[in-house]
């Protein structure tokens, strides 16, 4: 069960020092040319101060967009295989949003069942979460619409939750959280009746997740697809954004006779996606591809890996160049 | 604790290349490790991603037959980067091979059936697995026929092993060109495979048909077999779609909720009459 302990907000750079001399990564949300993103910090002074949500999530500690999987060395007709890099040292992320942290289970189904993802799965391991609930949101946001909420503590090895008195609210949720607590127990006092739900952002119920998920697979045909996408220019950056989106591509990359294979990041979103060398495309035109995204969060994974590939996080409705919004475009499509 | 890297490819002496069309290799693999070779087993019908190391990876079925141990093959048109740098490979030289992947086709349930093979162009492959694999448990098999056609002369692939099936006694072979596609030594028939296949007309009778070919070829011929009397799921094809991890988690060969590289690439013709067309 849950252990719920208090932590001084002030003990954060004190907890991250410790961690840091432990010889672990610190990850937290850093300002950044007006973006929110997730660097390696030393101290809590580094962190951004005041935002809704980080303009990208944490995926990358877990899933870089660019990997290597391999390295290797050619010759006349011959190939080596090179030593795989070491693996970098325990990385901690702190700040992560409840959101973000239940994307882990999207991101976990996908690299984890049938073929285990051993590059993968050896960065989950040797990742420790330490999730921070939301006290503001904003019109984009919609965690509770996809079974989700502002103080969820699925995903986050730790959650923090601000309650009065400058104090978080730490609930300690996994072993690898408890490790954490217990490298540190100094910073942790026992929690009272703390009120965790008066803490957190209201973040309204807009549509019925289910009934989107059950309704879908008749929409195959549908025109929504078009009129929903025709502003679309295929750009992918909502793949790019999008703490639950796992798609890659597999390159090579050379300098000389040494190369290496690299998994990088990819989206449904781009025509060249599903090219065939013949040049036929089964989804030849944007709407197709609109229809995969939806399809693919809202449909196939639900049924095949029983998770919903969206949490709500609203950040490819943010980036969007041309304003596509999820949100309305899943109630547009739950109306119809 | 240390687990396999699942993208980790085999490495592969290149042991014989065969120039089957101008643009058109078959190569023969054989595994450097041989502890890696005795180990490998795969079933007819599944694929694998071969690599040269520097300029990527590409999607083929295993195109030799699991009865032949020791070594696998694949035949591949020079398209892209992958392949222009595979087809100029010698032989001695080392590539990549990661597999088996995907479904089968299910050949033990067709114990004591006939066979009929309708193919077009360099879609004979992955159904030249199934024809060697048939052909070396023959006695299982009542008739087996192949129906292959090409554009022309030039492009058929295998032409050693269709002269090789055309003069085995426990074969029917039926090859065709396009019109304008033959030569003055041209013996096989000239015409379209729908059309050829109805001259034909093999019966549907105990028949498992196997149809693989370009998508207008599969178009025409689908009515043929339909009028032949096959239903739709004594009707195997296998389905092709772009693929990079061929494990189910690249995320772009999907077909609706299925991937073709985890849930295909073998499905019935009662199958893919329920799929969107994706593909």
């Amino acid at each position: 069960m849950t252990d719920k302990k208090i932590m001084k907000k002030g003990s954060l750079d004190e907890l991250i020092k410790k961690l840091k001399s432990g010889g672990k990564r610190v990850f937290a949300p850093v300002e950044k040319g007006g973006k929110i993103l997730f660097e390696e910090v030393d101290s809590a002074s580094a962190m951004a101060a005041d935002y809704v949500q980080t303009t990208l999530s944490a995926k990358d500690v877990i899933l870089p967009r660019c990997e290597e999987m391999m390295r290797f060395t050619t010759g006349q007709g011959t190939v080596s295989m090179e030593k795989a890099p070491d693996m970098p040292p325990p990385a901690v992320v702190i700040g992560v949003r409840p959101c973000d942290a239940r994307s882990l289970a999207v991101v976990n189904a996908v690299y984890l069942k049938d073929y285990s993802d051993a590059l993968y799965k050896s960065k989950i391991d040797n990742t420790t979460i330490i999730g921070i609930s939301c006290a503001k949101c904003d019109e984009y946001c919609f965690c509770t619409s996809v079974n989700g909420n502002p103080g969820d503590t699925e995903g986050s090895d730790i959650l923090l939750t601000e309650v009065d008195g400058g104090n978080y609210l730490a609930e300690i949720i996994t072993e690898k959280g408890k490790a954490l607590a217990d490298s540190a127990p100094e910073l942790f006092t026992a929690a009272g009746g703390e009120d965790k739900a008066k803490h957190l952002a209201d973040v309204k119920v807009q549509f019925d997740v289910r009934a989107v998920t059950a309704k879908l697979p008749g929409m195959f045909d549908g025109e929504v697809w078009i009129t929903q996408s025709l502003r679309c220019i295929g750009c992918g950056t909502c793949s790019y954004v999008c703490p639950a989106c796992t798609c890659f591509d597999i390159q090579d990359e050379t300098d000389g006779n040494r190369g290496v294979r690299l998994r990088c990041w990819d989206s449904c979103g781009f025509g060249i996606f599903t090219l065939h060398t013949s040049g036929h495309n089964p989804r030849e035109v944007q709407s197709q591809r609109w229809r995969q995204r939806i399809m693919h969060k809202f449909s196939y994974q639900p049924d095949q890996l029983q998770v919903t590939g969206c949490v709500g996080c609203g950040r490819c409705s943010r980036a969007c160049p041309v304003d596509m919004n999820i949100l309305q475009h899943i109630k547009e499509i739950e109306a119809q | 604790m240390e687990e396999k890297n699942i993208y980790q490819p085999y490495l592969m002496r290149v042991a014989a290349i065969i120039d089957e069309t101008p643009d058109v290799k078959t190569f023969r693999l054989e595994f450097i490790n041989e502890e890696e070779g005795k180990n490998f087993k795969f079933m007819a019908g599944q694929f694998g991603e071969y690599s040269v190391f520097g300029e990527g990876e590409s999607t083929f079925c295993i195109a030799s037959s699991p009865t032949r141990e020791g070594y696998i093959e694949c035949t591949f048109r020079k398209m892209g980067r992958v392949t222009k740098a595979l087809a100029s490979r010698e032989i001695g030289d080392t590539i990549g091979f990661r597999g088996p992947y995907g479904n089968t086709f299910p050949i033990d349930q067709w114990k004591g059936k006939s066979l009929l093979f309708v193919t077009g162009g360099i879609a004979l492959p992955p159904l030249r697995c199934v024809i060697w694999n048939a052909l070396d448990l023959r006695d299982n098999f009542k008739d087996i026929t192949i129906v292959y056609g090409a554009r022309s002369v030039n492009d058929l692939v295998y032409k050693h092993e269709l002269e090789e099936w055309g003069k085995r006694g426990d074969v029917k072979l039926i090859t065709t060109v396009d019109p304008g596609g033959e030569t003055k030594e041209w013996k096989g028939e000239v015409g379209f495979v729908p059309t050829v296949l109805e001259k034909a007309a093999p019966s549907s009778a105990d028949t498992i048909a196997l149809l693989c070919g370009p998508p207008i070829m599969i178009k025409l011929t689908m009515p043929v077999l339909t009028k032949l009397g096959f239903s739709p799921d004594n009707i195997f094809t296998t389905l092709e779609n772009r693929m990079k991890c061929g494990i189910g988690k690249c995320g772009r060969c999907n077909v609706g909720k299925y991937f073709v590289c985890k849930d295909g690439p073998v499905f019935t013709f009662a199958q893919v009459n329920q799929l969107p067309p994706e593909y």
